[in-house]
């Protein structure tokens, strides 16, 4: 079976004028064929329609208290397919991995297996309640404390914690475990995380949660941290550092046996943010390098859909020296098999206490767990590799047209800056925006901040190699365009959107945040 | 305009009477672009020179303005709220963003004078 | 393997056209000592078929809410989802996307972000929501942070009828955040009075309505003692039905709102994903938590959607960002707009009403056992009995002839034996009279 993008590869090139590229917009409808306009389901419902046939209430005598919602709530009355359509409508002006590569660096976006759905599905995980007697979800229990055994296995590490919602849960479990830790050990004063420039907003965001003074740490020639001028800033006022590794320059921090080292000899934590773990998984262990607290991404690493946002899942891998602080509640290996322990008591004494309601992401968990055994260890091994492998290909691929920021191979994600672009007249975001108008969604722009207009690409190993030339050149094209002067192509994109550029500035300086009825009242008084 | 003076975080600040204005210069607001929002200080609140005295914010960043000079906060520029465009439109004059009671008016003897400024940014480009 | 759509030929081809020969040169940067020369200690890859064999082995082992009498709440509710739900948020435009941060590609996702904005501010009786977070118990720790900034004061007063999840969650942002947090005990059955710890230092009150054990009480005063002391009013929601019977935080002079969303068209899932609804006032909105959608023009003048206000956020403001939240709960909160779009008004003031009916039936009957005493005076879907003994002895033994009869709230309060005969119990649209017979004679039996 020939591979659609390959076919399509080959009408990549329209070397029309760029007065030619404006096709007419304007129709009847506002409609664009399949691009239908919709409103918002609060300008299509009225009162009394609604979409679900409920039973009657029987008569009975509120037990309220007296205190009977009075006065319409303003939601409005859809019948089913008016919703189904509308929805299907929306998902309509949606990009996604579904339909498309989806290179946003630092996110990475693979497919998403429909097994997984299905699983999570099952009555015995989707409709099994947290409070339930632990005696009737043994099977739930042996799920998670399989996932969890996946995790230790692939980390190194003898502890996980699973209860974190997502990534950025999973840094406050982290650093909050560091900072009982460092507590039990007396040593209440130090006050400072080492954050590198390169890090992702959350990091920074943790630390200051957690009471420490966020201090930067500069990166070398090559795109990794400066380790002198990590050293010049570790002393006894150092409670961690929070590394991301692979870094979000899609580097490999080629000296992080020296950095753990450095760290541990100043008394602190080695934080590894896990967003790229899926660079590495299989083939390096995270133990390994010295590192003593890391959080998954289950919905990177581990395929969990990003879903538009969420949710996802933020598992928290512990060294043995903070393992004591997990927070609860702990599945452990009782006399009588798994027990799930809720409270604080004998050793969990020591727990950070709980972070979220129940018991974690579940839903999460089963998807995670699909997706861990079909690949098996040899299969996670190849993710890691065929990650690599893509993202080299683009680079080598690109390197010419584009302007690789560093040199030499990359990880999983390979980082661009906006050189090429100089004296174009054109930015990293024009660029992007071409780049949606030949059907792509653009890669990660201007993060990370350590070089100008930073164009970070992540393919992920659900590309074939077809689907990669095909983006590569497409590229490659726009770039041509870019050095020939096309410039009205880039400030005019999007083009062939649902909508065009939104004017965000408008949105912040008057913010609309939901919708509001047309005053009646003036409209009762005309 | 001679009298103003200038920080090396793009704050510049006037004497008016007994009080100082304080605002950001036109490189600040070109480098933030569009301002959406700015987080001033209450009035009688006490700033210090160096020290964070408010913030301005476009979509994509949020920056802190340094109080040029430490003083007591007289007035605020209220139409900044409604209209934050202003900031872009006139940042040396009615964009500005703070009145200030100095503590010591000798503190403006350390800024820079247009001049000065203006080869400070020539630098900085 | 069925992901991995390289070949070995195309890998070859791959490697050649990068000038290495092997995938390890790529992998050279890893220090010599931290690579793994083969695959680690866990099974090989699997095929469709043993994966859906070995793990719905372990989901047939668990004993689902549906397959027998059910009447678990406590923060997490079983009901009804229309098909029409869980048929949408599997398309993969919506499954698959990721947060909307290019707003010309995902404006499907921003308009329900907006409607499911506008859901929760109607609902909550507040003027503005966020594009959700976590779940509830996260939301209330982001709540009296919040408050926290917003009076630059460091003290909660938390009441005793909030879920103990969120007040554990809350005491332990506190320990780390740098706030204190006074909860009051927990008080089934009886009342409170929270005014009196509220002081100079104290930036909320934050309630629960229903309470934990199901308790509706009118917290209108309470808001004007808040406000008089220059604290804000947080009320948590855990049933968000509820709000489709009962009068809504923000007619009671709340000042944010934190609910779990979960009863909208989010499944029980063991307790997550779940999904945290956060509301507040307009003139709070800079200091709010989480992601915005907003509504503006774009270039050629038609009305679209972004996301807005990004400067409170982490990816913008870093150390000073509201929050470190980034992931939020984006599909949870479609499953709930589409919910409530089929609901309409109509339809959720008939399921609320009809949860009313289910647990006043159920109560009216249980009431009947002897020594058995519904501690409510009023209550929604979910109430607080006292047993004559252990509740968590009951419910194993009701659990045994295959009846989910509640939460013991020892398993919640282990160290409160005043507590030990407590149990709670929920009825949803879902109860049938039949699920009641069933628990009616269990119960007795059990007892006797």
């Amino acid at each position: 079976m020939s591979d659609w993008s390959r076919a399509t590869g080959a009408r990549l090139i329209g070397d029309r004028a760029p007065g030619e590229l404006a096709a007419p917009r304007e129709t009847i409808t506002g409609n664009r064929g399949l691009q239908i306009e919709e409103n918002l389901i609060f300008e299509q419902g009225s009162l009394g329609r609604c979409g679900i046939d409920l039973a009657d209430p029987p008569l009975f005598r509120a037990r309220l208290g007296g205190l009977e919602r009075q006065g319409p709530i303003g939601l409005p009355g859809l019948s089913e397919p008016q919703v189904v359509r509308h929805f299907t409508r929306l998902s309509q002006k949606n990009y996604a991995i579904d339909s498309g590569l989806y290179p946003l660096g630092s996110c990475t976006m693979k497919h998403n297996p429909r097994l997984n759905e299905k699983l999570a599905r099952l009555p015995g995980f989707a409709d099994i309640h947290p409070l339930q007697p632990v005696s009737t979800v043994p099977g739930a229990l042996v799920l998670i404390d399989t996932l969890a055994h996946w995790l230790k296995t692939l980390t190194g590490m003898p502890a996980i914690a699973l209860s974190p919602g997502a990534g950025a849960h999973g840094e406050l479990c982290g650093i909050m475990s560091i900072r009982a830790a460092l507590e039990a050990r007396g040593e209440r004063r130090r006050s400072r995380v080492l954050v590198p420039e390169s890090a992702h907003g959350t990091n920074p965001a943790t630390a200051a949660a957690c009471g420490y003074n966020v201090d930067s740490v500069s990166g070398n020639l090559q795109g990794r941290v400066d380790i002198e001028a990590l050293r010049a800033k570790l002393d006894t006022d150092v409670a961690a550092l929070m590394l991301t590794n692979p870094n979000t320059c899609g580097l490999f921090e080629n000296e992080i046996l020296e950095i753990a080292a450095a760290v541990h000899a100043a008394g602190a934590f080695f934080y590894c943010d896990g967003a790229n773990f899926n660079a590495i998984v299989g083939r390096v262990r995270p133990a390994d390098l010295g590192i003593d607290c890391m959080h998954l991404n289950l919905h990177k690493t581990f395929s969990t859909p990003h879903g538009g946002g969420g949710p996802g899942s933020g598992p928290v891998a512990l060294a043995a020296s903070l393992a004591p602080y997990a927070p609860l509640p702990w599945l452990v290996h009782g006399a009588h098999g798994l027990e799930l322990v809720e409270h604080k008591k004998g050793k969990t004494q020591q727990a950070i206490g709980r972070l979220k309601g129940f018991h974690g992401q579940m839903g999460m968990f089963v998807r995670a767990l699909a997706y861990m055994m079909s690949h098996g260890a040899d299969g996670l091994r190849q993710v890691a590799e065929d990650a690599v492998l893509n993202a080299n290909y683009l680079r080598v691929r690109l390197k010419s047209d584009l302007s690789l920021s560093f040199p030499g191979p990359c990880m999983h994600e390979v980082l661009f800056d906006d050189c090429f672009l100089r004296e174009t007249g054109i930015t990293t975001l024009d660029f992007a925006k071409a780049l949606i108008d030949e059907g792509y969604h653009p890669m990660t722009m201007y993060f990370p901040l350590v070089v100008h207009g930073a164009l970070l690409i992540e393919p992920t190993e659900t590309e074939s190699k077809a689907s990669l030339d095909h983006f590569a050149d497409v590229l490659k094209a726009l770039a041509s365009k870019a050095r020939l002067g096309d410039t009205a192509r880039f400030h005019a994109a999007p083009r062939w959107t649902p909508r065009r550029r939104l004017d965000e500035t408008a949105a912040a300086r008057k913010p609309v945040l939901r919708w509001h009825p047309e005053p009646i009242e003036q409209q009762a008084e005309q | 305009m001679s009298t103003f003076r200038f920080t090396r975080d793009h704050e510049w600040v006037r004497l008016d009477g007994d009080l100082a204005i304080v605002g950001i210069t036109d490189y600040a607001q070109s480098q933030l672009g569009d301002v959406v929002y700015v987080e001033l200080p209450e009035i009688g609140h006490r700033v210090e020179k160096g020290k964070e005295a408010a913030v301005v914010e476009s979509v994509k960043a949020a920056s802190e303005v340094y109080a040029p000079v430490s003083g007591k906060v007289a007035e605020i520029n209220e139409m900044l709220a409604a209209d934050p465009a202003t900031i872009n439109a006139d940042p040396m004059g009615d964009g500005w963003f703070i009145k200030l009671r100095l503590d010591d008016p000798k503190e403006l003897d350390s800024l820079m004078n247009e001049e000065d400024y203006k080869r400070f940014i020539e630098e900085q480009s | 393997m069925r992901y991995l759509p390289l070949t070995d030929p195309d890998r070859r081809e791959m490697l050649a056209a990068i000038g290495v020969d092997s995938i390890d040169a790529l992998f050279a940067d890893v220090p010599r000592a931290a690579r793994l020369d083969g695959p680690v200690d866990l099974p090989r890859a699997m095929g469709e078929i043993e994966v859906e064999r070995a793990i719905s082995g372990m989901a047939s082992r668990n004993v689902a809410a549906g397959s027998v009498p059910f009447f678990i709440g406590g923060g997490a509710y079983r009901h009804h989802i229309p098909a029409a739900v869980d048929h949408l948020i599997q398309r993969g435009e919506f499954l698959t996307s990721y947060t909307p941060y290019q707003p010309e590609l995902a404006q499907g996702t921003l308009q329900y972000l907006f409607e499911f904005q506008t859901q929760v501010a109607l609902l909550t009786g507040m003027e503005v929501a966020n594009a959700s977070l976590y779940d509830g118990a996260t939301a209330c720790a982001e709540a009296v942070m919040m408050a926290n900034r917003v009076t630059r004061r460091r003290k909660a007063v938390l009441s005793g009828a909030v879920h103990p999840h969120y007040r554990e969650v809350c005491e332990t942002y506190a320990r780390f955040v740098g706030f204190e947090v006074a909860a009051l005990d927990p008080a089934p059955g009886g009342d409170e009075d929270p005014t009196g710890l509220v002081g100079r230092d104290t930036s909320c009150v934050v309630v629960q309505n229903p309470g934990f054990f199901g308790e509706i009480r009118d917290y209108s005063h309470l808001a004007r003692h808040c406000h008089a002391a220059g604290a804000l009013l947080v009320v948590v929601v855990t049933e968000v039905l509820s709000l489709g019977a009962i009068v809504p935080p923000g007619e009671m002079g709340a000042d944010i709102v934190a609910a779990e969303g979960q009863s909208l068209g989010n499944a029980l899932n063991f307790g997550g994903p779940h999904l945290g609804l956060f509301a507040s006032r307009d003139k709070f909105v800079r200091q709010m938590p989480g992601r915005l959608a907003g509504q503006t023009v774009d270039a050629d003048g038609r009305r679209g959607w972004v996301l807005t206000l990004s400067t409170r956020e982490q990816h913008i403001r870093r150390e000073k960002a509201t929050s470190n939240i980034c992931t939020n709960s984006g599909l949870c909160a479609l499953a709930f707009t589409i919910h409530l779009a089929l609901l309409g008004e109509t339809g959720l003031t008939r399921l609320a009403r009809l949860n009313h009916a289910a647990a006043i039936a159920l109560a009216e009957r249980l009431e009947r056992i002897p020594d058995v005493r519904v501690l409510n005076q009023a209550f929604f879907n979910e109430f607080a009995l006292r047993l004559p003994r252990p509740a968590a002895a009951v419910v194993d033994a009701l659990a045994e002839r295959g009846v989910l009869a509640g939460i013991p709230v020892s398993r919640l309060y282990p160290s409160w034996t005043e507590l030990a005969g407590i149990l709670l119990v929920a009825a949803t649209e879902m109860t049938t009279t039949e699920d009641m017979d069933r628990f009616d004679r269990a119960l007795r039996e059990a007892l006797s």
